[in-house]
C-alpha cells in the first residue's frame, strides 16, 4: 500500500513537473508578448505618444494681434487702432447656455436673431473656445455687464483693440476690414495658423493688400487643464506683436480737401508726383464709412451701399474704367510725331465734320474750328485734326504709344480691385471680338473713344511721364526712400549744361528708361497743354491759374455714353439737358507748375458733361491745394535728390 | 514515513525562520514600498485617503502573511475543502447581503473593511482543487466520474461572480481552477471539449451580458472608435505609458494621471500611472520584481515533498502570474478592460488579503516542505 502510493505519488509528482514545465514555457512566450508591447509604446512610438499627452494637457487660447497702423506721408495715422470693450463667453465655463442668454439678453440689447446664430456657432466649435458676444459696447454697457458678472459664469469681459478710420476720404485706397470669412480663410495661406475669433482681414484697398504683413503675430496663453477641461495652470503666455506699421505717400490733408471738393458726385481725382510716381491723392467719392465693416456691416447701411447707383464701395481711380476721350489727344499727337507722320505745323481744315466710306464723323464743335495745326488742335481739342491724324497714324502705332505711356496695363501691383482697361489695336479686336479692324474705329480712337478704357490712375501715369519729360516712372503708394534716379538725372543735367556725353547714354547712366525717340516731341505736347490751359480759346482756359506758381497744363477730355442722335445734334442739345446717365463722363488731366512741372493729375466726374467744365475746376483747386503744401512735402522726409 | 514527520515537528522556531524565502519576502516588501510611492502619486504627491490605507493594508496583510507562513501545510490541507466553503457561503452572501457599487454587487461590508470574496475565492478554489487532485490515485484523474466534483466545485463560485456581474474575476477564478487541473494530469482533451462548449455557449452567454461589458469587448476590437466613449480608458491608458519613454516623466510629474485623465489609476491602472512616471525601465523594474515572485514560488513548488503542496505552489504561482499578465495586458490595449487588480500594486484590501493569503501558504510549503500532508 505504502510502496504502491509512494509510486503513485512519484509519478504523480513526475506528472506535475512535466506539465508545470510546458507552463513555464508558455508563460515565457507571454512574457516576450508583454516586453514587447511595452517597448513598441515606450520606446518604438514614444514620441507620437508624448504629442498625445501634450495634446491632452496643454490648451490654447489664441489672441487677436493689434493690426499695424497706416500714416500718410506726414506721419499722421490715417488708420489706427481704438481701445473696443467686449464680452466674450466661454460656452464650458457656463452652467446653462440658456440662462446665459436670457440673462444678457435683459443686460444688453441683443436680438433673437443674433441670439440663434451665436448658438449654432457655438455648436459648431470646441467648449472651450470663446465666442464674442458682442464686440463693440458702449462704456454704459460695458460697465453694466461687469456690474452682473457675478451672475454671468462663463462670460468674460475684455478690452480689446480695433480698426479705426479718421475719416472716410482715403476709405478707398485703404480699403476696409472684416471678420475673417470660410473664404478668406480657404485662400490664404497666412491666415491658417492667425485664425482667432474676433480677428479681421482686409478686404479691399492697402488692408487687403498689407494684410499678411499688418495683421501681426498671433498671441496665446497656454494652460494646462485636467480631463475635465479646468485650467490647473499657466504654462506660457505669448503676447501677440502687433503688425507692421505702414507710411503711405498720401497727403491726409489733401485728401480730405479733394474729399470735401468731391462731394457727392460720382468721381475720382488723383495725384501724382512726375519724377518718383509718388500718389500724393488717390480720392474716390462717393466715399463710404470703412468703420462700418470693422464690427460687422449693417444689413441696411450694406444695401444702402450696394443700391446705390454712384458706385460707393468702388475704387473709381483704379479700377473705373472710362474712354479716356480728347485726354489721349497728347498721346496721338505724340505718337505721330514720333513716328514722323506729321509735322507739328502741317495744317488740317475743320468744317466740324469729315465722311469716310459714307460715314460722317463730327468735330464737337459743330461750325468746324477752320484751319488747325498741332498745337491749336490740341488747344482747342479739334476732333477733326485729330481724325485726320489718326487716320494717318493708325492704330497699331497709337496703340503702340498709348501702352508705352502706361495705358491698358495695371499701375499699382497687388491691388485686387484694380483693372487695365483696353488700349485697342488690330490683334486686339481679332483676338478679343473676333472681326477685323475698321478704318473708322481707327477715327474713334484717335479721339478716345470706341474701344478703349483706361482708369483716372493710368490717365494721370500717362500725364506724369509726358511732363516729366518722357522717362518711365513706377509709381508707388508706399513711402519708399530709395534714391530717386529721375530727380538726380535731372540735377546733373542742370548743373552740367555742358554735359559731353550725348543724352541717350547719360539717361542709361542713370538707370531710366525713356519712352521717347526724340524728346524734343514731348515739348512740343507739353507746349500745347499749356496753350489749352492757359491761351484764350483753349478747352480749360476758364479754369487757369495765373499765379506763376501754380499754372498748369492740360487737357480737357469728355467721354461719350450715348452717340448724339442727328436731331440732338441739330437742336445742339447741351450736357445738362440730357439725364443723368447718359451725360458724357467729363475728364481733365494736367501737370503743374509749368515753368517746373512737380505733379500730375487726372480728374474724371462721371456724367459730369464736359471736361471743362465740370473736371477742370476740380484740378485747379486741387493742383493749387498741393502745390501749396509742396515746400512742406519737402521738408517733412529727406530724401535724397529732392532739391533739383 | 513516521520518522520525517517526527523530524519536522521537531523544527525548531530557529530552524522555521531560517527556511523561511527570504528573496521572495523581500521582493514582497520592495513591490510594497513601490506601491506605496505609486499610490502616494495617485493622491497627487500628498498623504492621503489612499495611500494611508493603501500602507494600512499592506502592513496589516504582510503581517498576515507572515504568520499564516509559519502554520503547518497539513492544517492547509486538511482545511482545504472548509476554507473553499467558507468563501464559497461569502460569495453566497454577497447575492444576498452584498453592497452595490457601480451597478455591480461584489462587496460584503465587515465592520473593518468591503470584503470581496470573489478575489479569495481564486485562492479558495485553487486550494479545494490541490486537495482533490492530491488524494485521487493517478488513474482516476482523467474518469469521468472524477471530473464531476471538480467542473462543479469550478463553475458554482464562477456562476456566482458572473451573476454579480464581474466578468473579469469569474475568468481569474476559472483560470486558478483549470490550471490544477491541467497540472494534476487531466487530458487535454477535455480542455478542448470545454473550450469547444464554452464556445457554443458563448452567445447565449453574450445575450445575459449586460450592455457596457458588451461594449468593452467591443471596444477592445477597435478602441479608436469611440475616443471619449469606451475605448477612452484603453487610450488614455495607452497615451500615458508610451509618453513614459525611456525614463519616464518623474516621479509625481504623470500628466496624465494627476490630470484624471488616467481612470481607475489607484486600482486597475495603477501600472500605467507608474510606467508614466518611471518609463521603460520603471515597467522592467516592476515586471523583474513579479517574474521573480513568481519564480520564487515556482522554486517552493519544487522543493516540496507533497503533490498537494506542488500542485498549489504551481497553480498558485500561475495563476499569480496569469493576474499580472492579463492586468499588463488590459493596461497596454492587449487585453480588454476586464477590470482585473495587479497584485500587491493595486489599491483594493481583498485582492491584498487574497494575494497575501495565497503566499502565506506557499511560505508554509516551504517553511513544511518535507512534511507529509496526510
Amino acid at each position: 500500500m505504502f510502496s504502491s502510493g509512494s509510486g503513485n505519488t512519484v509519478i504523480k509528482s513526475k506528472l506535475i513537473s512535466r506539465r508545470m514545465f510546458l507552463l513555464t514555457v508558455s508563460k515565457a512566450v507571454v512574457v516576450v508578448g508583454v516586453l514587447g508591447r511595452l517597448i513598441s509604446l515606450q520606446i518604438n512610438e514614444s514620441s507620437k505618444y508624448k504629442t498625445l499627452s501634450d495634446k491632452n494637457r496643454f490648451r490654447e487660447w489664441k489672441l487677436a494681434p493689434e493690426r499695424g497702423t497706416i500714416k500718410d506721408y506726414f506721419n499722421n495715422e490715417i488708420a489706427s487702432n481704438k481701445q473696443v470693450y467686449q464680452i466674450h463667453l466661454i460656452p464650458e465655463n457656463t452652467q446653462s447656455i440658456e440662462e446665459i442668454f436670457f440673462r444678457l439678453k435683459t443686460i444688453l440689447n441683443i436680438s433673437d436673431k443674433k441670439i440663434f446664430s451665436l448658438k449654432k456657432k457655438i455648436a459648431k466649435q470646441k467648449p472651450w473656445e470663446p465666442i464674442i458676444i458682442s464686440d463693440n459696447l458702449n462704456w454704459s454697457e460695458f460697465s453694466r455687464i461687469n456690474l452682473f458678472l457675478h451672475e454671468l459664469q462663463g462670460v468674460e469681459p475684455i478690452v480689446s483693440v480695433a480698426r479705426v478710420y479718421k475719416d472716410s476720404s482715403s476709405a478707398h485706397v485703404l480699403g476696409y476690414v472684416s471678420q475673417v470669412s470660410e473664404k478668406d480663410l480657404k485662400n490664404k495661406k497666412y491666415l491658417k495658423e492667425k485664425s482667432v475669433p474676433g480677428m479681421v482681414v482686409g478686404k479691399t484697398g492697402l488692408e487687403r493688400r498689407l494684410d499678411e504683413e499688418i495683421i501681426g503675430e498671433v498671441g496665446f496663453q497656454r494652460y494646462e487643464v485636467n480631463a475635465f477641461g479646468k485650467r490647473i495652470k499657466q504654462i506660457k503666455v505669448e503676447q501677440g506683436k502687433a503688425g507692421k506699421n505702414f507710411k503711405t505717400t498720401l497727403d491726409l490733408e489733401v485728401q480730405k480737401f479733394v474729399a470735401e471738393i468731391l462731394g457727392n458726385k460720382a468721381a475720382s481725382v488723383c495725384v501724382m508726383d512726375i519724377y518718383n510716381g509718388d500718389i500724393v491723392s488717390l480720392v474716390s467719392s462717393p466715399a463710404y464709412d470703412p468703420n462700418a465693416f470693422v464690427h460687422g456691416v449693417n444689413r441696411d447701411y450694406w444695401n444702402e451701399l450696394i443700391n446705390n447707383d454712384r458706385k460707393p464701395l468702388s475704387n473709381k481711380a483704379i479700377s473705373g474704367l472710362y474712354p479716356p476721350g480728347s485726354t489721349i489727344k497728347t498721346i496721338v499727337a505724340l505718337s505721330a510725331l514720333e513716328n514722323k507722320i506729321i509735322r507739328p505745323l502741317d495744317t488740317v481744315r475743320c468744317k466740324g465734320k469729315i465722311e469716310l466710306f459714307g460715314e460722317k464723323f463730327h468735330c464737337w464743335k459743330k461750325k468746324g474750328h477752320g484751319v488747325m495745326n498741332m498745337r491749336t488742335g490740341i488747344k482747342r481739342s479739334c476732333d477733326v485734326y485729330f481724325y485726320e491724324v489718326a487716320r494717318r497714324l493708325g492704330v497699331d502705332r497709337l496703340s503702340e504709344t498709348a501702352k508705352k505711356f502706361g495705358l491698358g496695363k495695371k499701375v499699382l501691383q497687388d491691388f485686387f480691385e484694380e483693372r487695365s482697361g483696353v488700349v485697342p489695336n488690330t490683334s486686339w479686336k481679332k483676338k478679343y471680338i473676333g472681326q477685323n479692324w475698321y478704318l473708322g474705329e481707327t477715327l474713334h480712337s484717335g479721339i478716345g473713344q470706341g474701344y478703349f478704357q483706361s482708369t483716372p490712375i493710368q490717365l494721370c501715369l500717362m500725364t506724369a511721364q509726358i511732363a516729366n519729360g518722357g522717362f518711365e516712372i513706377k509709381p508707388r503708394i508706399l513711402f519708399d526712400k530709395t534714391k530717386n534716379n529721375l530727380k538726380e538725372y535731372l540735377k546733373f543735367k542742370n548743373d552740367n549744361p555742358d554735359q559731353p556725353l550725348p543724352a541717350d547714354l547719360l539717361v542709361s547712366n542713370f538707370d531710366l528708361t525713356p519712352l521717347f525717340k526724340n524728346q524734343e516731341n514731348i515739348k512740343i505736347i507739353k507746349d500745347a497743354m499749356y496753350s489749352s490751359s492757359n491761351e484764350p480759346g483753349g478747352t480749360s482756359y476758364r479754369s487757369r491759374l495765373e499765379d506763376k506758381r501754380f499754372t498748369f497744363a492740360g487737357k480737357t477730355g469728355s467721354s461719350q455714353i450715348k452717340k448724339f442722335t442727328e436731331a440732338q445734334r441739330e437742336a445742339e442739345v447741351k450736357q445738362e439737358q440730357l439725364k443723368y446717365e447718359n451725360r458724357d463722363h467729363a475728364l481733365f488731366i494736367a501737370f503743374a507748375p509749368v515753368s517746373d512741372p512737380k505733379y500730375a493729375i487726372s480728374v474724371v466726374v462721371e456724367h459730369g458733361g464736359t471736361g471743362s467744365k465740370a473736371a477742370a475746376p476740380i484740378a485747379k483747386k486741387v493742383i493749387k491745394k498741393v502745390l501749396e503744401r509742396h515746400s512742406l512735402r519737402q521738408s517733412i522726409n529727406n530724401l535724397p535728390g529732392d532739391s533739383i | 514515513m513516521f520518522q520525517p514527520r517526527s523530524i519536522q515537528s521537531s523544527l525548531t522556531f530557529k530552524d522555521k525562520l531560517f527556511s523561511i524565502d527570504y528573496v521572495l519576502v523581500f521582493s514582497i516588501l520592495t513591490l510594497g514600498i513601490v506601491s506605496m510611492f505609486a499610490m502616494y502619486s495617485t493622491d497627487g504627491g500628498e498623504f492621503k485617503y489612499h495611500t494611508e490605507s493603501h500602507i494600512i493594508r499592506f502592513f496589516v496583510f504582510f503581517l498576515m502573511f507572515f504568520i499564516l507562513s509559519f502554520v503547518q501545510i497539513r492544517f492547509w490541507h486538511n482545511t482545504s475543502y472548509l476554507i473553499y466553503f467558507v468563501f464559497l457561503i461569502l460569495l453566497i452572501g454577497v447575492k444576498y447581503f452584498g453592497i452595490t457599487s457601480s451597478g455591480s454587487q461584489r462587496w460584503l461590508s465587515l465592520y473593518f473593511m468591503n470584503l470581496q470574496p470573489s478575489e479569495l475565492m481564486k485562492i479558495g478554489l485553487i486550494l479545494f482543487l490541490a486537495k482533490y487532485y492530491h488524494r485521487i490515485p493517478i488513474e482516476s484523474v482523467n474518469r469521468l466520474k472524477f471530473l464531476f466534483l471538480p467542473i462543479f466545485v469550478l463553475i458554482f463560485p464562477v456562476l456566482l461572480v458572473v451573476m454579480q456581474p464581474d466578468l473579469g474575476t469569474a475568468l481569474l477564478i476559472a483560470f486558478g481552477g483549470l490550471i490544477v487541473a491541467w497540472l494534476a494530469g487531466v487530458r487535454v482533451k477535455f480542455f478542448a471539449y470545454s473550450t469547444l462548449i464554452f464556445i457554443s455557449l458563448l452567445p447565449i452567454a453574450i445575450s445575459f451580458l449586460k450592455p457596457y461589458q458588451k461594449s468593452r469587448i467591443l471596444t477592445f476590437l477597435n478602441p479608436e472608435k469611440d475616443p471619449l466613449g469606451a475605448g477612452y480608458q484603453i487610450i488614455q491608458s495607452k497615451i500615458a505609458i508610451g509618453s513614459g519613454g525611456l525614463f519616464g516623466k518623474g516621479f509625481l510629474n504623470g500628466s496624465q494621471s494627476y490630470l484624471d485623465y488616467l481612470p481607475e489609476k489607484h486600482t486597475d491602472f495603477i501600472f500605467t500611472l507608474f510606467s508614466e512616471e518611471f518609463g521603460f525601465f520603471g515597467s522592467i523594474f516592476i515586471l523583474l520584481l513579479y517574474g521573480l515572485i513568481v519564480s520564487r514560488i515556482v522554486r517552493v513548488g519544487n522543493m516540496t515533498r507533497s503533490n498537494f503542496g506542488k500542485l498549489y505552489c504551481y497553480s498558485f504561482a500561475t495563476a499569480f502570474f496569469i493576474y499580472v499578465v492579463v492586468n499588463m495586458g488590459m493596461v497596454l490595449g492587449l487585453l480588454p478592460i476586464v477590470g482585473s487588480p495587479l497584485p500587491i500594486m493595486s489599491y483594493g484590501g481583498s485582492s491584498m488579503m487574497a494575494i497575501m493569503l495565497g503566499l502565506g501558504i506557499t511560505m508554509s510549503c516551504k517553511i513544511y516542505k518535507d512534511m507529509p500532508v496526510n
